[in-house]
């Protein structure tokens, strides 16, 4: 049987109101809504969140770490995107 | 997300080919610098090898960990207490939770996990092989082995791989309430009547020993440390733990008015530590092999406990299916 073991999801969890989900670990269960249940149960035992997502971890799609240096240089030597990259003379304010 | 395609197994001449020692110098280079390793970097074999291991085998422990409580929850004094100990068995379910997760994020399943569990191929702890008596026996495994766990975890928060670093501070947060609820039982019966007294000095005796056992054998017979160390899985070796262990809770029992059942202890000022005596070791390997207490019981009851659950997750994928089917028509 193809589903005899309970699929794997992962696990997003905002805190609190005005931040992020972010990815708190996995959980085994059989549909979506258990996910959900389970996830309260084991990561939210001391109020950790005010809501939950869950994602089947097949469907999560990932960049490959063997690839990241060149997947992620193209932004290396771009220093002018960062403000500090812009010297500003004394005397000029609210810049 | 993590397990995908992690599966398959290479070749034995393959693996060795693909672990140059370039590559095998880049990831100690990496993990020298503190950088922490993530599920899908590459990694020596052995290093996933030994973190499967390691985090499996302390996953089985927090759910094993549930029995010897688990076997008070229907008796303990007051409706307070059973309401914290639900609490704490609860977490221990959680803690093997994380932990399962955090090992399946190195490419094994749960339900080899599980299985090696339930075939008995898997080791656990040693602790939780010792029958819990009394009342008392919960307030010691709550103030001991949690306390010897908690120092064992506590440097693992910083170990070189990252979920299971991430699971241990979690864990760690977690352990620290189940060591004062521990402590409080300890201290309630210590002020109590002479008889609740002794009740908790007894279980100090027993649970003292095994709780130094905790720490695994002494350094100069751990196979698996030298390694452990150099990939940053391991920050202290067994013996400074157990002596860090023994530090701090010698006062603590000073405080509590109970003996340490160690004839040898004594405090040495110039080093500013207490030595102990001689850990029964046969003991513990007995105990490791299979032999201990309750061995046998606590592996009959989960294999039971996970037989008579099969209908449910049976029901769940019957369940789950059906919906899948209702919401496509």
């Amino acid at each position: 049987m193809q589903d005899e073991n309970w699929p794997l999801w992962e696990v997003f969890i905002r805190s609190k109101a005005g931040l992020a989900h972010r990815h708190a670990g996995s959980i085994h269960a059989a549909d979506a809504q258990m996910a959900i249940d389970h996830a309260r149960d084991v990561y939210t035992r001391r109020s950790e969140g005010v809501s939950i997502w869950v994602v089947r971890s097949a469907d999560l799609v990932a960049s490959d770490p063997a690839d990241s240096e060149a997947f992620f240089e193209p932004a290396a030597d771009k220093i002018y995107r960062h403000p500090t990259f812009y010297e500003i003379p004394d005397g000029v304010e609210n810049l | 997300m993590y397990t995908q395609g992690l599966d398959q197994k290479a070749g034995k001449g393959e693996a060795q080919a693909a672990e140059s020692a370039e590559r095998l110098a880049a990831f100690q280079a990496r993990v020298d610098a503190e950088e922490k390793i993530e599920p899908k970097d590459w990694m020596p074999e052995a290093y996933r090898r030994t973190l499967v291991r390691q985090i499996s085998q302390h996953a089985h422990s927090e759910i094993i960990g549930m029995q010897p409580e688990g076997n008070w929850l229907t008796r303990a004094p007051s409706l307070k207490r059973k309401a914290i100990l639900i609490a704490k068995v609860q977490d221990e379910a959680g803690h093997g939770h994380y932990l399962y997760s955090a090992a399946e994020t190195l490419g094994t399943s749960r339900e080899e996990m599980v299985d090696d569990l339930l075939t008995g191929k898997a080791k656990y702890s040693s602790i939780f092989n010792y029958p819990t008596l009394s009342w008392a026996d919960i307030g010691a495994i709550g103030w001991l082995v949690d306390g010897a766990a908690i120092m064992n975890q506590v440097p693992l928060c910083r170990c070189s791989y990252g979920p299971y670093a991430r699971a241990m501070v979690r864990i760690c947060k977690e352990e620290s309430f189940h060591q004062r609820q521990g402590f409080d039982i300890m201290l309630s019966l210590a002020r109590g009547t002479p008889e609740q007294k002794a009740m908790a000095q007894d279980a100090l005796d027993r649970w003292w020993w095994p709780s130094l056992m905790m720490f695994g054998p002494s350094d100069k017979d751990s196979k698996h440390s030298a390694q452990s160390m150099a990939w940053k899985i391991k920050r202290f070796s067994n013996d400074e733990l157990r002596q860090k262990f023994v530090d701090v809770t010698v006062p603590q029992a000073e405080f509590l008015g109970l003996r340490v059942p160690d004839d040898d202890l004594e405090y040495d000022a110039a080093s500013g530590h207490y030595r102990y005596g001689e850990i029964d070791w046969e003991e513990f390997i007995q105990v490791l092999k299979g032999n201990g207490p309750c061995n046998r019981q606590r592996l009959e009851t989960r294999n039971r406990a996970h037989a008579e659950g099969a209908w449910v997750r049976e029901a769940a994928r019957a369940y789950a299916t059906k919906q899948r089917g209702r919401r496509a028509a």
